[in-house]
C-alpha cells in the first residue's frame, strides 16, 4: 500500500543495502523536529511518567494514604509474599495469590474482548453504511456521534436510570413488547450486570469504532470498486476481498486503541455496578484498595500490573498483528 | 499617578486582609439526600446573617462510600478548600488524624448530647466531630392496606413476611400490578451492612466483630437470617432491590408501590410530602425481630461535623460546625427533615412532638439500636464492611448458601484481624 504519510522517512536509495542519505538540510529538519517535540515530552513526563514512576515505587512499600512520607520498602511483599508454617505448611499472600484480583483479571479481560469483538462487528456496520451516498448523510454522520460525546460518567448515570428493574424506561418497553413477562433487575442479577455493562459501553463506544473505520474506507479508492462491478464480483465477495484486506491496517489500530481503552474501563462499572463482583475490574480494585481500604500500596501493585499487563498486551498485538501506526502494511 | 495607584492597592490590600480575619469563606461538603442541602442552605443563612462570614456547600452524591473515598482523598492532600465535613457516624476512628481536635470547643454542649454518641465521635481521646443528627431506621408501613386487610402492625419478621406476602397478592389480583411487599437497601455498599446487621443482630446472631474484637459472624442464627431474607428476594421484595440505595427504595415507595420499607427517618417528612402517592396513608414502628421474645434491632446511623485540620479559618469554621450542631438547628431540623436529634431534651420538646410526632416515638427505636462494628476494627472498617456486605450480597443473590459465605467470611475476616485490628 502507498504510504500517504508526511512525517520524515528515509527511503532505500539504491537495488543494494539502503543506504541512509542524510543531508544538512535533513539534519537541520530533524533538529528542529526535536525542539519542537520537547514541551510535549516534558508534559507527559510530568503527567504520566512521575505518577507512573511513584505509583511502581509505592507499590514496592508499606504506603497507606494517610501516611505516605513514612513510607518503608518492604520489597515484592505486596505482589507474592509466603510464610512457612512450624507445621511446614507455606501460606501464600499478596497480589499473586489473592482471588479477588484474579477475578478482577478475568472480569476485565472479558469485558474487554467482548465489548471490542461486539464494538468491530458493529462499527464496521455502521461505517458502511455511512460510507455509502445517501441524502443527509453529513447529519447522520454528526448524529450517531452524540453517544461519544456524552461523559461516560453522564451517559452511566442515565442508563442506570433507564435499566432500574421499577421505574426504568427499558423493562418498560420490553414489557410492552411481550418479550419478557417480568421485570429485570438488570444491574443488581449476577446474571445480567455484565450484559448491563456491555449494552452500555457498546453504545458508547461504536460510534468511535465506526469514525476510525469508516476514515479507513475512505482511503479506499473507488476505482478498486469499479472494477470489481464490471467484473461481475458479487458485493459481498468484494467486501471480504478488497474492502476488508484494505481497510485492515486502519482497523487494526482502531481495534488497540480500544482494547487498551477497555482495558483501563473505570468510569461506567463505577457508576452502574460499583461493587458487583461480576464486573469489578482491576482499575475498580485498584481504587478501592488506594482508597476505600487503606491499602495504598496494594492498590498501587494492582495499578502497576495493571500497566504491565497493557504494556504486555500492546506489544504482543503490534508484534502478532504486523500493525503499523502511520497506515502501511509491515 | 503610580503613587496613587499603588496607595490604592495598597488600601484594597488591606481591606482584604481585614475582610479575611472578620469575615470568613467557609466551604462546607454534604451528600445529604432528599431536600437535605435545601435545608442545610437555609440554616446557613441564619449563621452567615449572625457571623458575617459567607458558606459555600459542595455537593457530594449520597452514596456514603463515595464521599469517603473523595474526603481521604482531599484530606491525604492536604486540601484547604473545604472548612468543614459532613461525616458519617463509622468515619471517627479512621479520619481522626486529619480533624481537629474539638473537646474544648465543645465542652459546653457535650454534656446536653447522648453519650453514647459523643463516644462514638471521640476516637484516642479526641472528640472528632459534633454530632449533627442521629439515625435509626424502623419499618415503614402502609396504614391503610394493613386496615383494609385487618393485619397488624407486624412484630416479626415472619409475620411481616406473610403479611406483606398476602397485601401483595390480594392486591396484585385486584390490579395494583406494581405492588411489593418490603423494599430495603440491598445494593453491595454499606447500606447493606447495615440492613444486614439489624437482620443478624435480631436473629440473636451477634454484630459482626464484637466490641471486644472477637468475629462473631459464623454462626447458625446468622445464617438463618441471611436465610430468610433470601426468601424474600422474587418474592416479596423486587429482585432489583440487590441494586437500591435508601433513595430507590424510597422511589418504589413514595409512589405507592410497596406495603412496607425499611428506611432512615428522612423518608417520613418526604412520605408527607405534597407530591407523594403516600402522603398520611403510612406509620412507622421498631423494625420486627425473628420471634416475639427476641429483641429487635436498628443499626446506629447519623451524621456530624468535623472541622479539617487544612482549614485556612478553623476558628469560623469550629463555630460553624457547632453552630450546626446546636439545639437550635437540631430542633429546625427534627420539624423540618425528621432528622432525629442528638440532644436529649429536644425529644420531649412540644413543638417537635407537634411536627413530627414520630420522633419521641423513636426514642424506642434509638433504645435499641446497634453500632457497626466501626470502633473495634479501627483503620479496617471499611474493609471487613466490604466484605460483610459481599458475603450477604452473594448469599441473596444465590452465589452459595449462608452458611457457606459466613464461613468463608469468618476465614476472610480472620486473615484480616491477623494479629489484631
Amino acid at each position: 500500500m502507498a504510504s500517504t504519510h508526511s512525517t520524515i522517512r528515509i527511503m532505500p536509495t539504491g537495488p543494494g543495502h539502503p543506504k541512509r542519505v542524510r543531508s544538512e538540510l535533513m539534519r537541520q529538519r530533524l533538529r528542529a523536529a526535536g525542539w519542537f517535540l520537547v514541551p510535549m515530552l516534558v508534559a507527559l513526563a510530568i503527567v504520566a511518567g512521575w505518577p507512573l514512576l511513584r505509583t511502581i515505587y509505592f507499590s514496592f512499600t508499606n504506603a497507606s494514604l494517610t501516611n505516605l512520607d513514612g513510607a518503608e520498602l518492604v520489597g515484592f511483599k505486596n505482589y507474592l509474599s509466603w510464610t512457612v508454617l512450624k507445621s511446614g505448611r507455606v501460606i501464600w499472600s499478596g497480589l499473586l495469590s489473592d482471588p479477588a484480583w484474579w477475578n478482577a483479571v478475568w472480569n476485565t479481560v472479558r469485558f474487554a474482548v467482548l465489548s471490542v469483538a461486539l464494538e468491530t462487528i458493529l462499527g464496521t456496520v455502521v461505517a458502511l453504511v455511512l460510507n455509502a451516498e445517501f441524502k443527509g448523510r453529513g447529519l447522520v454522520r454528526a448524529a450517531i456521534l452524540i453517544p461519544w460525546a456524552i461523559p461516560t460518567i453522564v451517559s452511566a448515570r442515565m442508563w442506570s436510570w433507564m435499566l432500574n428493574d421499577q421505574f426504568g424506561i427499558i423493562n418498560d418497553m420490553l414489557m410492552m413488547l411481550g418479550l419478557i413477562d417480568h421485570k429485570i433487575a438488570w444491574t443488581a442479577s449476577s446474571d445480567t450486570a455484565m450484559i448491563a455493562v456491555l449494552i452500555v459501553d457498546v453504545w458508547k463506544t461504536t460510534p468511535f469504532m465506526a469514525l476510525l473505520i469508516l476514515a479507513g474506507l475512505q482511503m479506499i479508492p473507488r476505482d478498486i470498486y469499479e472494477a470489481a462491478a464490471i467484473d461481475g464480483v458479487h458485493p459481498v465477495r468484494t467486501f471480504w476481498r478488497v474492502t476488508l484486506p484494505l481497510v485492515r491496517p486502519a482497523l487494526m489500530v482502531a481495534v488497540i486503541f480500544r482494547l487498551l481503552d477497555a482495558m483501563r474501563i473505570f468510569d461506567l462499572i463505577y457508576v452502574l455496578t460499583p461493587n458487583s463482583a461480576q464486573t469489578k475490574t482491576i482499575s475498580v480494585l485498584a481504587r478501592e484498595n488506594l482508597i476505600d481500604f487503606d491499602k495504598f500500596a496494594y492498590g498501587s501493585a494492582q495499578s502497576t500490573m495493571l500497566f504491565l499487563i497493557i504494556a504486555l498486551m500492546t506489544i504482543l498485538y503490534i508484534w502478532l498483528g504486523k500493525v503499523r501506526f502511520d497506515g502501511g502494511d509491515r | 499617578m503610580l503613587h496613587s495607584a499603588l496607595r490604592a492597592g495598597l488600601f484594597a490590600g488591606a481591606v482584604f486582609c481585614a475582610s479575611v480575619t472578620m469575615a470568613a469563606q467557609l466551604a462546607i461538603v454534604s451528600g445529604d439526600s432528599g431536600n437535605g442541602l435545601a435545608f442545610l442552605q437555609s440554616q446557613l443563612k441564619d449563621f452567615e446573617a449572625k457571623t458575617g462570614n459567607t458558606v459555600k456547600i459542595v455537593p457530594m452524591p449520597p452514596s456514603t462510600s463515595d464521599q469517603f473515598g473523595q474526603y481521604r482523598l482531599w484530606l491525604a492532600a492536604g486540601n484547604a478548600d473545604i472548612d468543614v465535613y459532613m461525616t458519617d457516624v463509622i468515619w471517627a476512628p479512621q479520619l481522626s488524624d486529619q480533624f481537629l481536635d474539638l473537646t474544648a470547643a465543645a465542652k459546653d454542649v457535650v454534656k446536653d448530647h447522648f453519650p453514647s454518641i459523643i463516644e462514638s465521635q471521640t476516637a484516642n481521646g479526641k472528640l472528632v466531630a459534633i454530632p449533627g443528627f442521629t439515625d435509626a431506621p424502623a419499618l415503614f408501613y402502609r396504614k391503610d392496606l394493613l386496615e383494609k386487610y385487618g393485619k397488624p402492625v407486624p412484630k416479626t419478621w415472619d409475620e411481616m413476611a406473610a403479611t406483606a406476602k398476602e397485601i401483595q397478592d390480594k392486591e396484585r389480583a385486584a390490579g395494583a400490578k406494581d405492588l411489593w411487599g418490603l423494599v430495603f437497601q440491598g445494593n453491595a455498599y454499606e447500606g447493606l451492612t447495615c440492613n444486614a446487621l439489624e437482620w443478624v443482630k435480631s436473629f440473636g446472631g451477634g454484630q459482626i466483630v464484637e466490641a471486644n474484637g472477637d468475629i462473631s459472624i459464623n454462626n447458625e442464627k446468622a445464617a438463618k437470617a441471611l436465610e430468610t431474607v433470601k426468601g424474600w428476594v422474587g418474592t416479596i421484595s423486587p429482585p432489583g432491590v440487590l441494586a437500591y440505595q435508601e433513595e430507590e427504595a424510597r422511589g418504589v415507595w413514595q409512589t405507592g408501590n410497596a406495603v412496607f420499607m425499611r428506611n432512615w427517618p428522612y423518608a417520613y417528612a418526604l412520605g408527607n410530602g405534597a407530591d407523594s402517592a403516600v402522603k398520611g396513608k403510612f406509620g412507622v414502628s421498631p423494625l420486627p425481630a425473628a420471634t416475639t421474645s427476641d429483641k429487635p434491632a436498628a443499626t446506629l446511623g447519623g451524621w456530624n461535623f468535623a472541622v479539617s485540620k487544612y482549614s485556612k479559618n478553623p476558628e469560623e469554621a469550629i463555630k460553624l460546625a457547632l453552630f450546626l450542631g446546636s439545639k437550635e438547628v437540631q430542633k429546625n431540623r427534627a420539624i423540618n427533615q425528621t432528622n432525629l436529634p442528638t440532644i436529649v431534651s429536644l425529644y420531649d420538646d412540644p413543638d417537635v412532638a407537634k411536627a413530627a410526632p414520630i420522633i419521641p416515638q423513636w426514642k424506642d427505636v434509638f433504645m435499641n439500636a446497634v453500632p457497626r462494628p466501626s470502633a473495634p476494627t479501627k483503620v479496617k472498617y471499611n474493609e471487613v464492611s466490604s466484605l460483610f456486605w459481599s458475603a450477604v450480597h452473594d448469599t441473596l443473590s444465590g452465589n452459595g448458601t449462608a452458611a457457606d459465605n459466613l464461613e468463608i467470611l469468618e476465614a476472610k475476616l480472620t486473615e484480616l484481624k491477623g494479629s489484631g485490628w
